[in-house]
C-alpha cells in the first residue's frame, strides 16, 4: 500500500513535525493512564518544559501506526524537534544525566529557539478527531 | 503462557552477541539490565531497539512492559 493511502500515519507525521516537543502517551498529562507515561510527564513538568501530547488510547491504530513509523514498540514516546528521543527509560536516564535538559536547550547552552510558550496550556492533540 | 525473567534473560543473551542480562519481573512487567560489547558506539536509542528486536511483537503483548537499561561494557555507570 502506498504511503498516501494512510491518512492516520500522515497525521501522526504532521503532529511530530509541527510540535517541537511532542509526547505520545497513554492518557493525558492531567490524567495519565500508565505509570511510564506518568513518569515521563512528571519529568517534563519538573523542567517546566511546554509540550504537546497525544493520547494513543482512543484508537488502537494510533499506536500501531506510530510504532511502525518510529520503529519503537512501546508507549510513551517522546519526540524533540521531529526526532524520537526514546521512551520512559531513556528519558529518565537522560534527565538524570542532564542530557535531556541539554537537548531541550534548558541548560543555557543552546541558542534561543525556545518552544512556543502557548503550548503550555494547549489541550492534548486529538489525532483520532482529524480522521 | 506467561513469560519468565529467565526466559527473557536467555533470549537476550542468545539474541545479542556477547550480551549478559539481568532480568527481573512478575510475568508481565519486566526490567532488564543488558551489558553487551555490541552496544559500543551505538546511541542509547539503538541499544534499546536491539533489545526490543529480540522480542518483536511480543513487547506490549505477551511481554506487557519491558523496562531496559543498557551498557556497552561492564563498568558500573554512576546511575546504575
Amino acid at each position: 500500500m502506498s504511503e498516501n493511502t494512510n491518512p492516520l500515519r500522515e497525521e501522526i507525521q504532521k503532529a511530530i513535525s509541527e510540535n517541537p516537543v511532542l509526547l505520545f502517551m497513554k492518557g493525558t498529562p492531567e490524567q495519565p493512564a500508565c505509570g511510564f507515561s506518568a513518569r515521563t510527564v512528571a519529568i517534563l513538568q519538573s523542567l517546566e518544559q511546554p509540550f504537546a501530547a497525544v493520547n494513543v488510547l482512543p484508537d488502537p491504530r494510533i499506536r500501531q501506526e506510530l510504532s511502525a513509523l518510529s520503529d519503537w514498540p512501546t508507549i510513551p514516546q517522546l519526540f524533540i524537534d521531529g526526532e524520537l528521543v526514546g521512551g520512559c527509560d531513556i528519558v529518565t536516564e537522560m534527565y538524570q544525566s542532564g542530557e535531556l535538559q541539554q537537548v531541550l536547550g534548558l541548560d543555557g547552552t543552546a541558542p534561543e529557539n525556545e518552544p512556543e510558550p502557548e503550548a503550555v496550556q494547549a489541550p492534548p492533540l486529538s489525532i483520532e478527531n482529524r480522521l | 503462557m506467561s513469560a519468565t525473567p529467565e526466559e527473557l534473560k536467555q533470549r537476550i543473551e542468545s539474541g545479542i552477541p556477547g550480551a549478559r542480562a539481568e532480568v527481573s519481573g512478575d510475568g508481565h512487567h519486566f526490567n532488564a539490565v543488558v551489558v553487551a560489547p555490541a552496544f559500543r558506539g551505538m546511541t542509547r536509542l539503538a541499544q534499546h531497539r536491539l533489545v526490543y528486536d529480540v522480542f518483536g511483537p511480543e513487547v506490549g503483548d505477551r511481554i506487557h512492559a519491558l523496562s531496559i537499561q543498557t551498557r556497552a561494557d561492564d563498568k558500573r555507570g554512576s546511575s546504575l
